[in-house]
């Protein structure tokens, strides 16, 4: 919770300072704050979802430092200094090729696991591990669809690999 | 008028797709309120029994705890059960949160602890102390099967069971081939990735704007006026998204009670989400035990055919589905005989969950039939041709259509079912054995009486609006699609507005209604502005159209022109002018046919085909491949149909293969209560599906001639894999799910 709100003293907040979508933030939260209730509740960024807030879902996936993190599983004040990409700063005005894609796909339905799913699949493009149809559900499974759009998400993410790939080679 | 059909029919992306992948899309726990409180729910900690003592002091000592909410305190609300009834509730009493100290189920609300923020509410209820007069729960279908009862009153639409046809046991004695086995549904819950949530934003002097997660927000509406005793006009419900819900956001849930009982109390603003364990004292699929008896001619002709199922429910509402009645329609078999029971269990009441009854029911029918093809040495699929009912025997109609042959011979087709070697256990590669099974899908095709407003603005934008829910289901864009093609607008020029009480109203979303219903109503609104705009046209000085009638144009790129002679033309916008106005708007209702409903039975089908690969010293089943082919009357959007019958397919993989929610009978509670523990199917699952949609022309069912397709991708996928299952092993395995314990048992 963030002091202006406070009922507590400020002297149960610790100050922190996060770069959040590139801005950077001084804030003060309660030690038990999670990375996830901070950018949802406080900070009013609710692209992240909540699905079970034990690190089961991936509905809360941000990319922390460049790794993708459960949100719901990283204490806000243990992120000090750290630099927090949510999806709503994975582009500015036109969409990012995996957002494109997700829609071009039909990559989800309800659209709830979608932001957690997006800001994995940038992740796992950017970390180059997945090559195969097959690499690409073994390393998207930490990330739950109830609307079952699986087959449409390997879609999304394997056009974007190959895109990617088709890129690098035509500048190779 | 002759539409176009530039949209509807055609693959088109998600119009809310934009807002999805940017995270801009708001779910009912992101709406913002400046004086918002956060209430988080205590649960029981027995299953029966009663709360002697509850003590809030330590909570209330919590600077930043505003108010705990128990029994003891709970702001009044209506008397009668009859109050607490919502749109699709059972027979019985519903459920009232804090009501009183009594607790029948598991996980019942005991408090609501109301703070500043959510994680001093969270704080607050782990500081109720909650001493309880504890019962022995009775939680065990098994042992309540003897004590189990027609239900005396039936939910409204849901059909008994229809009478008995024939001698079902007489032919069955007299049947060459016979077979009676026992089957098994375990419970299943909905889990939609988005929890139960409601947000209350306190507008001032008792009105309130609710974002409920619901599958119709005229139902939490119509709850929350008759609970509370307040006026529709002072009770907005506004719920554009919804985060997934199969069923489980059909009736309103305790924490829109417990939301609104706060706001209104508090006089603020108030916000409760359910934690993912909570989402297990919600309702849920309920376990059945299936009796499925067949007997048959040697060459595999049905004679006779009983199915009987009892299933759980709650001690307060007598929750029916429809799981029997499939057995005397799918198949032409003159002797049926059908049974539902149900067994009362201190447990929550049971819901809904996609395509409920057909799921539990199908499993058994398919998977004995699979089990007839055994007996007989009939090919599973040639045994389905050689028992097709061209009518519905159930009921004695005529079906409106049904192109199941299609399904089966295009869907073999696809799948190669013809290279299936018919012994158990016969194809195999390296370590595993493979199996190849097959099933038929069915669910009914509903209408509903729905309204829509259609407004065309003189910029050329058109916006179709009423208040059904898009759970994911593709609604936003499939009402824009047939908005854009009866107005001669294009797509992206096209606004859908879903999940508002202001909006005119139309049916929940569910039942796989939706797109026969709203889409009629949107149709019929667009009619209704095509002919105001006609009016006007024909107004102008020396109309081109002066003697055209509504049957004899088009609207085209913001045209009105005459079919025969597309030259023959005005624009939109001049009869606008014409006709003094900047926008042309109507609302219309869209009713089900009563006659065809009468004449004849209306369905969906679809055949489904799966491989599995089963490593059986692991005893890990690999669902490798399904084909699902459908028979849904049109399809509005290619594309976003064919995701309705992949989610089906998964959620039909995960009722085979994983889903089970686990009770203990000794305390009466589910065990596996989160995602680690309740499996369901994740990306690595999930191989390749093949959906098809066969053609099938039909001008019975509903005015746009849909059928639906929110259901039937489940129905049937896991009878197919049971059935692949033992075409793998040999095993026949008749409780789903089919867990690795099972395979190497
Ligand atoms: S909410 Fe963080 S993993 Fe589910
Ligand atoms: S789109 Fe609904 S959970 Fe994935």
């Amino acid at each position: 919770m963030l002091s202006e709100s406070g009922t507590r003293d400020a002297g149960d907040r610790i100050a922190i300072t996060l770069t959040i979508n590139g801005q950077r933030r001084q804030l003060q939260v309660a030690p038990w704050t999670s990375l996830l209730d901070l950018l949802r509740e406080d900070l009013d960024l609710t692209g992240t979802k909540k699905g079970c807030d034990h690190g089961q879902c991936g509905a809360c996936t941000v990319i922390v430092d460049g790794r993708r993190v459960n949100a719901c599983l990283a204490l806000a004040v243990m992120k000090d200094g750290a630099s927090v990409t949510t999806i709503e700063g994975l582009s500015t005005g036109a969409l990012h090729p995996v957002q494109a894609a997700f829609v071009e796909h039909d990559a989800f339905q309800c659209g709830y696991c979608t932001p957690g799913q997006i800001m994995s699949a940038v992740a796992l493009i950017e970390e180059g591990r997945a090559r195969t149809r097959e690499e690409i559900r073994e390393y998207m499974s930490g990330n739950l669809c109830r609307c079952g759009a699986y087959t449409n998400i390997v879609d999304a993410v394997e056009s974007v690999l190959n895109g990617s790939s088709a890129r690098r080679e035509a500048a190779e | 008028m002759a539409t176009t059909n530039l949209h509807v029919g055609t693959a088109q992306s998600r119009l809310d797709g934009p807002a999805k992948v940017t995270g801009t899309a708001k779910y009912a726990a992101e709406f913002k309120a400046a004086d918002l409180a956060y209430g988080v729910v205590v649960s029981s900690a027995i299953t029966r029994g009663r709360i002697s003592a509850i003590d809030a002091a330590a909570a209330l000592a919590v600077p930043g705890v505003i108010q705990v909410f128990t029994h003891e305190n709970r702001p009044r609300t209506a008397w009668l059960d009859y109050n607490y009834r919502d749109q699709v509730a059972p027979p019985g009493s519903p459920f009232r949160a804090l009501h009183g100290p009594e607790i029948s189920f598991g996980g019942q609300p005991v408090a609501l602890v109301v703070a500043e923020s959510f994680d001093l509410a969270r704080h607050g209820a782990s500081l109720i102390r909650v001493t309880y007069e504890e019962e022995v729960p009775n939680t065990d279908l098994a042992k309540n099967r003897e004590a189990a009862y027609v239900p005396p009153k039936k939910r409204s639409g849901i059909k008994p069971p229809p009478d008995p046809r024939g001698d079902a046991e007489g032919a069955l004695a007299a049947a060459p081939i016979t077979l009676r086995h026992e089957y098994k549904q375990a419970v299943e819950h909905h889990n939609p990735m988005e929890p139960h949530a409601t947000t209350v934003v306190w507008e001032g002097e008792g009105k309130l704007t609710i974002h409920d997660k619901i599958q119709g927000v005229n139902n939490t509406q119509g709850y929350v006026c008759s609970v509370f005793n307040l006026k529709p006009d002072d009770v907005r419900v506004i719920s554009p998204y919804v985060g997934g819900a199969f069923g489980s956001g059909l009736r309103p849930q305790y924490q829109l009670f417990l939301a609104v009982s706060a706001a209104l109390d508090l006089k603020r603003s108030v916000r409760v989400v359910l934690s993912r364990d909570q989402m297990f004292t919600l309702g849920y699929r309920p376990e059945t035990i299936q009796t499925v008896a067949l007997g048959a001619d040697e060459d595999g002709r049905l004679q006779a055919l009983l199915h009987e199922a009892v299933a759980g429910t709650s001690t307060f509402e007598d929750y029916q589905e429809s799981v029997v009645n499939w057995s005397g329609l799918l198949y032409h078999c003159p002797n049926v005989t059908l049974g539902y029971k149900l067994a009362k269990l201190d447990t929550y009441t049971p819901a809904d969950m996609r395509a409920p009854g057909a799921v539990t029911g199908v499993f058994a029918l398919e998977v004995a039939m699979d089990e007839l093809a055994c007996a007989t040495g009939i090919d599973p699929l040639e045994l389905r041709l050689r028992n097709y009912a061209e009518r519905d025997e159930g009921e004695n109609k005529d079906f409106t259509s049904k192109a199941l042959r299609a399904c089966y011979a295009e869907g073999a087709a696809r799948f190669g079912w013809a290279r299936r070697t018919a012994e158990p256990r016969s194809m195999r590669e390296g370590r595993e054995l493979i199996g190849w099974g097959m099933a038929t899908g069915v669910w009914e095709a509903f209408m509903m009486k729905s309204s829509a407003r259609a407004r065309l603005s003189i910029d050329g934008s058109l916006e179709v609006a009423c208040s059904t829910a898009d759970l994911g289901t593709g609604t936003y864009t499939i009402l824009a699609q047939i908005g854009a093609d009866a107005l001669g607008v294009p797509i992206g020029r096209v606004r859908t507005q879903l999940g508002d009480t202001a909006l005119p109203e139309a049916p929940l979303a569910g039942g796989s209604w939706t797109a026969a219903s709203s889409g009629a109503a949107v149709e019929l609104a667009c009619r209704a502005v095509s002919e105001q705009l006609l009016a006007f046209a024909r107004r102008i000085d020396e109309s081109p159209l002066a003697n055209a009638d509504l049957a004899h144009v088009t609207f085209v790129d913001g045209e009105i022109r005459l079919a025969s002679d597309p030259s023959v033309r005005v624009a939109v916008a001049d009869a606008m002018h014409a006709g003094g106005v900047e926008t042309v708007e109507a609302t219309e209702t869209a009713k089900p046919s009563l006659l065809t409903s009468l004449r004849y039975a209306a369905y969906t089908h679809s055949a489904v085909f799966a491989e599995v690969r089963i490593d059986e010293e692991l005893g890990v089943v690999r669902v490798t491949r399904v084909v699902s082919a459908v028979a849904a009357g049109k399809i509005l959007n290619l594309k976003t149909a064919r995701s309705q019958i992949l989610g089906g397919v998964v959620m039909g993989i995960g009722a085979a293969l994983e889903e089970e929610s686990m009770l203990d009978h000794n305390v009466g509670r589910f065990m596996n209560h989160n995602f680690g523990e309740y499996h369901v199917p994740v990306n690595a699952d999930i191989h390749d599906i093949e959906v098809i949609f066969v053609d099938e022309h039909d001008d019975k069912v509903s005015p746009i001639g849909v059928k639906g397709l929110g259901e039937i991708g489940i129905v049937g996928t896991a009878a197919a894999i049971a059935n692949a299952v033992h075409h793998a092993t040999g095993k026949r395995i008749r409780e789903i799910p089919i867990t690795l314990d099972k395979i190497i048992a």
